[in-house]
């Protein structure tokens, strides 16, 4: 822990003095940042533009791992529903993410649902895939125990197989957060009024350096708390039980 | 639960079981087996490896009905299994594991049924931490907590070093006596059979049938070494008939 804090703190550093012998305009030091977000923070912009982002981003993820664990379950029990949906899940893994947010807008319109399906539907396949992999990896020795012990089809959902899909359905999560927050700021920075995506689209068409930091560092450091403090300890609490490696 | 005349009974009758394999050729595994089984009575199928045991048992506890024929279950009351793995849920504790196959049995059952296979003291591990010896007599106990009429064990000792084997015999028979089921042991293990069945079957080799039923002398208590011996031999007999 100390370890990563000193890098951390050396990481500042040495952008302090890159910014010192570089352009001021290209590479803003540290300070020069902070001080840009605190007067960002100040208005209202800041907060007002994390919080619609954050909500896209939830809003996509709720729906991207829904959805997506059902198809994948269907399709890790069904080998015919398998089949049949295998090519779909095939081309929407395949398919740029840029694509499929063009065509959102022009189909669907430059709305909120175009702008969260988008995102969703590029998360869509991965959580499809990675829980299809849990389903097949299911024990039916666990499932006839189940059936001869006479545990009822949702006794069976919860205590059988829930526990063992809990670690694919964790790193879908891990994965899908990391992808879901990423596409979001693309999504805003193409079509909506709003949103850090937005806020870097405006700094970019300014050269503002130190605004597009100031917006893209404290969604940076967010993401990471959430992974931290949220995704990492629900991993640990669904694998508890294994015994530990020596 | 049972009034005389009423008694529960276990009737099993597998005109033909096989397999496909993977080129499509169907392989029979079972072949004109029967045997029947009155309530109190513990049977043991006899058979060598790889003769489908296994898959009888997995007939008789409901969980391949792709068979010609007929197997006629205890109407009433529940089956207790123990399988050839422990099988038991690894995320949740010796007790949460018993109490979920069996929600209706009591605090004083699951503790009595604990204390008689050595198990108070690990109720709260999960099985990971269990040595093999303990997760079967684990698996002993969800099985017996269901009360069951019918109670299938498929080589429940497999793999157990011989004096650990011995020691959880003694402790299931003690078990299997202080209940009124109808008990199926699948074995290959001669002494197995005769510590604890009153009737052995002794099958054949694929596609397996019955070549022969032998009683075995009941109390087993009263049981002479000598007479024990003359019942291994009569099942070597048939095992060498067949």
């Amino acid at each position: 822990m100390t370890l990563r804090l000193i890098s951390l703190l050396a990481l500042l550093c040495l952008w302090q003095v890159a910014a010192h012998f570089g352009n001021p305009r290209l590479l803003p030091g540290p300070l020069v940042v902070f001080a840009t977000m605190k007067a960002e923070a100040a208005s209202g912009a800041l907060f007002a533009a994390l919080g619609i982002t954050l909500a896209r981003v939830a809003a996509a993820f709720v729906l991207a791992m829904a959805a997506g664990s059902a198809i994948g379950y269907a399709m890790g029990r069904s080998a015919l529903f398998d089949r049949a949906a295998d090519p779909w899940i095939i081309v929407l893994l395949n398919l740029p993410a840029l694509v499929i947010i063009v065509l959102a807008y022009i189909w669907v319109g430059l709305n909120e649902a175009a702008a969260i399906g988008a995102v969703a539907l590029n998360k869509l396949p991965v959580t499809v895939v990675t829980i299809r992999e849990g389903v097949r990896a299911l024990d039916t020795r666990l499932d006839e125990m189940a059936v001869v012990f006479g545990f009822s089809p949702s006794k069976r959902l919860v205590h059988v197989v829930a526990p063992q899909l809990a670690p694919y359905f964790a790193a879908a999560t891990r994965a899908g957060l990391s992808l879901v927050w990423k596409i979001v700021l693309v999504v805003e920075l193409m079509g909506r009024p709003n949103g850090v995506g937005f806020e870097i689209n405006t700094a970019f068409q300014l050269f503002d350096v130190p605004l597009l930091l100031a917006y893209a560092l404290p969604f940076t450091a967010i993401m990471l708390v959430i992974e931290t403090l949220m995704v990492q300890p629900f991993e640990r609490h669904v694998s508890r039980w294994r015994p530990r490696a020596a | 639960m049972s009034r005389v005349g009423d008694r529960a009974r276990l009737e099993a009758r597998v005109a033909k079981k096989s397999f496909r394999t993977a080129s499509g050729q169907s392989v029979p595994v079972i072949a004109d087996l029967s045997f029947a089984l009155e309530e109190g009575e513990t049977g043991a199928l006899i058979g060598p490896s790889g003769c489908g045991k296994s898959t009888l048992m997995r007939i008789l506890a409901g969980l391949d009905r792709n068979f010609e024929g007929a197997v006629q279950r205890p109407a009433h009351g529940r089956v207790g299994m123990v399988f050839q793995e422990p099988r038991l849920l690894p995320w949740r504790s010796v007790e949460d594991n018993l109490r979920l196959a069996a929600p209706d049995a009591t605090e004083d059952e699951i503790a009595r049924l604990f204390d008689a296979l050595g198990l108070s003291e690990h109720r709260t591990h999960f099985p990971g931490e269990l040595s093999i010896g303990l997760a079967r007599r684990a698996a002993l106990a969800r099985a017996f907590a269901v009360r069951p009429t019918l109670l299938l064990l498929d080589e429940p000792f497999v793999s157990l070093d011989a004096p650990l084997a011995r020691q959880l015999q003694r402790d299931l028979a003690r078990l299997v006596e202080s209940r009124r089921m109808i008990t199926v042991l699948v074995t290959h293990d001669v002494d197995e059979a005769i510590a604890l069945a009153d009737q052995i079957f002794v099958l054949s080799a694929r596609p397996a049938h019955v070549v022969g039923e032998i009683k075995v002398k009941s109390p087993r208590a009263a049981m002479t070494a000598e007479e024990a011996k003359a019942v291994a031999a009569r099942i070597e007999a048939l095992r060498e008939l067949s």
